[in-house]
């Protein structure tokens, strides 16, 4: 390390040399970083989980363009649609097929423990429009109160999942109909529910029979080959007469969920602040170590003035201390944060991982924070007055 | 050509403090210091002597009059000239003030890697080579709490003198020190001051230190009162 920053500095690594003469300080400075590295670790982990998790329903189908009520931020909320603008919409040359989509929650008794299924209604003989894990078992829903069940859901046992099959499937009660699984698919428990459920629209419609097949949640669109997007959608908004329904590509309805669920709503902000906390414990502790470590050798800084040693060197001896700091701390940060990650992802069963990219800007964040602290902290070397040493 | 003075000082005045406490501390100040000779400054606390030494060392503004160290004004000098001219000069303090976290040796490359361009073997062997001239071989690795007072201060004048300073500027550099171990570092400044051709500035209230002087100033009340020159 001595070797490496003598190297990369062109001098003696004088911070590097200060930084660990005292071990216990150095020992409790890397601690705090690491410490702050963690928080940000699992703050992040959380809101990507979120954001994987909010984006993984737009998995489960396919489509073009999505039109939604005016107030339905995400797949599971907001008014309905009526049916009559998808024939409207299907009137646009480049518009191919479209399906109305339904969606609700279905309470499954599940004995110890009730779960709640965010079920999705679709149309069994259009394919086209569902994800390609599910489009083959798509067929399936055609026999009526069949389902096909997520076999991540929370409160279902790994091995009663992998048991559903065409030929075993598992029937259970929810709304007071039995209902038959008869495939799975791998959905993945969100901060929304428990699990997913894909049933038909005709299912859907006698689970709820207060809902109307005129009335869908929302309505999905496939274009022709070489169509482009943003051109049908212009041409869908003059088309449609209800200037309160949103009429996006399926791509950006995807994404303003994601900013939605991150910036407006209170879970997304809370972590979104965590992270911030994180940075600001980060930077406070850093720069308080590296403050007290130039106001505890403000003699030693004067006289290498004295020696004739400027501004820059100075500069570069508190930022190597922010780099070892940085780099140093960042390590077990690292460790620690994959490990409570991996805890948690096991216990909740969210999407909790470490991830690359992660890593990657946590450490370069790390740095950046450190050097800005660093130079903050210089500022209290304008004290070290070399004509105060005779 | 160059002067065979290395210092001039005409007509320096300086204060310090502004407004009702401003006071004044030199009072036309005259001194030369002729290139390799050995000059003390004696005189009563307060006299002015650190001043003198601060100013000439161009760790404060010449506020009146003037200074020309190693052809260079100082009055009016930026900062930047300031620290560029410091790198020339040897600096001893009172106190050792060397740096606990370095060993010996690297608190004497410290005097030497100022100037760009050493590589760090050749700071290496010139640091190890100085701390052999200050008698201190068998103490390169150590670091300043590990050694005594005097090998400190012996570190600090190695580290003074491994750059090759043209100027070497003591401030009572002996009075931490017990009797035996001043007279040591005395006469290592004498020594080498002579061996490398080096002129000498120092601060003392150290009689026994006379002897070796080749010219004696005594400050009062911010004024030159005596010059004797010996030898
Ligand atoms: N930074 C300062 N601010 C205000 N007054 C100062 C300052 N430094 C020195 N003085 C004053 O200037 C005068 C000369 O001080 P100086 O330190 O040069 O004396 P000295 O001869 O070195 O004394 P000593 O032998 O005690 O070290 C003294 O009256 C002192 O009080
Ligand atoms: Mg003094």
């Amino acid at each position: 390390m001595s070797r490496l920053l003598q190297a990369l500095f062109g001098r003696l690594p004088i911070g590097w040399l200060q930084l660990t003469h005292n071990r216990t300080r150095f020992a409790a400075a890397l601690a705090g970083v690491a410490f702050a590295n963690v928080l940000v670790f699992v703050q992040l982990g959380i809101m990507n989980s979120m954001g994987a998790a909010t984006l993984r329903p737009y998995d489960f189908f396919q489509a073009d363009i999505m039109i939604s009520a005016g107030d339905a931020n995400s797949l599971s909320d907001g008014g309905n649609v009526a049916r009559q603008w998808l024939l409207q919409a299907m009137a646009d040359p480049d518009v191919v097929d479209g399906m109305g989509l339904f969606m609700a929650n279905v309470p499954w008794d599940r004995g110890e423990k009730d779960i709640s299924l965010s079920t999705f209604g679709v149309d069994p003989v259009k394919p086209g429009f569902i994800g390609v894990q599910i489009a083959d078992d798509l067929p399936l829903l055609q026999v009526q109160d069949a389902a096909i069940l997520d076999r991540l859901a929370r409160g279902l046992a790994k091995d009663e999942a992998a048991a559903i099959r065409p030929q075993t499937p598992l029937a259970f009660e929810a709304q007071s109909r039995t209902l038959v699984a008869y495939a799975t698919f791998a959905g993945g428990g969100g901060f929304g529910g428990d699990g997913y459920m894909l049933v038909s629209d005709q299912t859907f419609l006698s689970l709820f029979p207060a809902r109307s097949s005129a009335a869908p949640d929302h309505i999905l669109l496939t274009l022709g080959r070489g169509a482009d997007v943003d051109t049908v959608v212009a041409r869908l908004r003059s088309l449609i007469s209800d200037p309160s329904l949103r009429i996006r590509s399926y791509a950006d309805a995807a994404q303003d969920d994601l900013k939605y669920q991150q910036t407006r709503r209170p879970t997304g902000i809370i972590f979104g602040f965590g992270v911030l906390i994180g940075v600001l414990v980060g930077l406070v502790i850093v720069y308080q170590v590296l403050s007290t470590d130039v106001a505890d050798h403000l003699r030693e800084y004067a006289t290498f003035k004295a020696m004739g040693y400027g501004p820059r060197f100075f500069l570069s001896v508190v930022f190597e201390e922010a780099l070892v700091l940085g780099v140093m701390g960042f390590i077990p940060g690292l460790i620690v944060g994959t490990a409570i990650l991996t805890l948690m992802g096991k216990i909740t069963t969210l999407p909790l991982a470490m991830s690359f990219s992660m890593a990657v800007s946590v450490f370069i964040g790390t740095v950046v924070f450190s050097a800005i602290s660093g130079a903050i902290a210089t500022r209290r070397l304008a004290a070290a007055d070399p004509a105060d040493l005779f | 050509m160059e002067h065979e003075n290395i210092l001039e000082a005409k007509g320096l005045n300086h204060w310090f403090g502004t407004g009702d406490v401003k006071k004044q501390a030199l009072f036309d100040v005259n001194l030369t210091l002729k290139r390799g000779s050995f000059t003390v400054l004696m005189g009563p606390s307060g006299s002015g002597k650190t001043t003198v030494l601060t100013l000439i060392g161009c760790l404060r503004s010449v506020q009146d009059g003037s200074v020309c160290l190693l052809d260079r004004e100082l009055n009016g000098a930026s900062e930047a000239e300031l620290v560029a001219l410091r790198r020339r000069l040897g600096f001893i303090f009172q106190a050792h003030n060397l740096h606990e976290s370095l060993t010996a040796t690297q608190n004497v490359i410290m005097g030497l890697q100022v100037h760009r361009g050493v590589s760090d073997a050749d700071a290496q062997r010139a640091a190890t080579h100085a701390l052999g001239l200050v008698g201190l071989s068998d103490r390169v690795g150590y670091l300043p709490g590990n050694l005594s007072g005097g090998q400190k201060q012996r570190v600090a004048v190695a580290r003074a003198l491994v750059g090759n300073p043209a100027l070497l500027l003591a401030d009572e550099p002996t009075a931490a020190l017990d009797k035996e171990s001043a007279a040591e570092v005395v006469d290592l400044l004498k020594r080498m001051g002579a061996a490398r051709g080096m002129t000498t500035l120092l601060v003392t209230h150290d009689n026994r230190i006379l002897d070796r002087a080749d010219r004696i100033l005594t400050l009062e009340d911010g004024r030159i009162v005596t010059m004797e020159d010996r030898g």
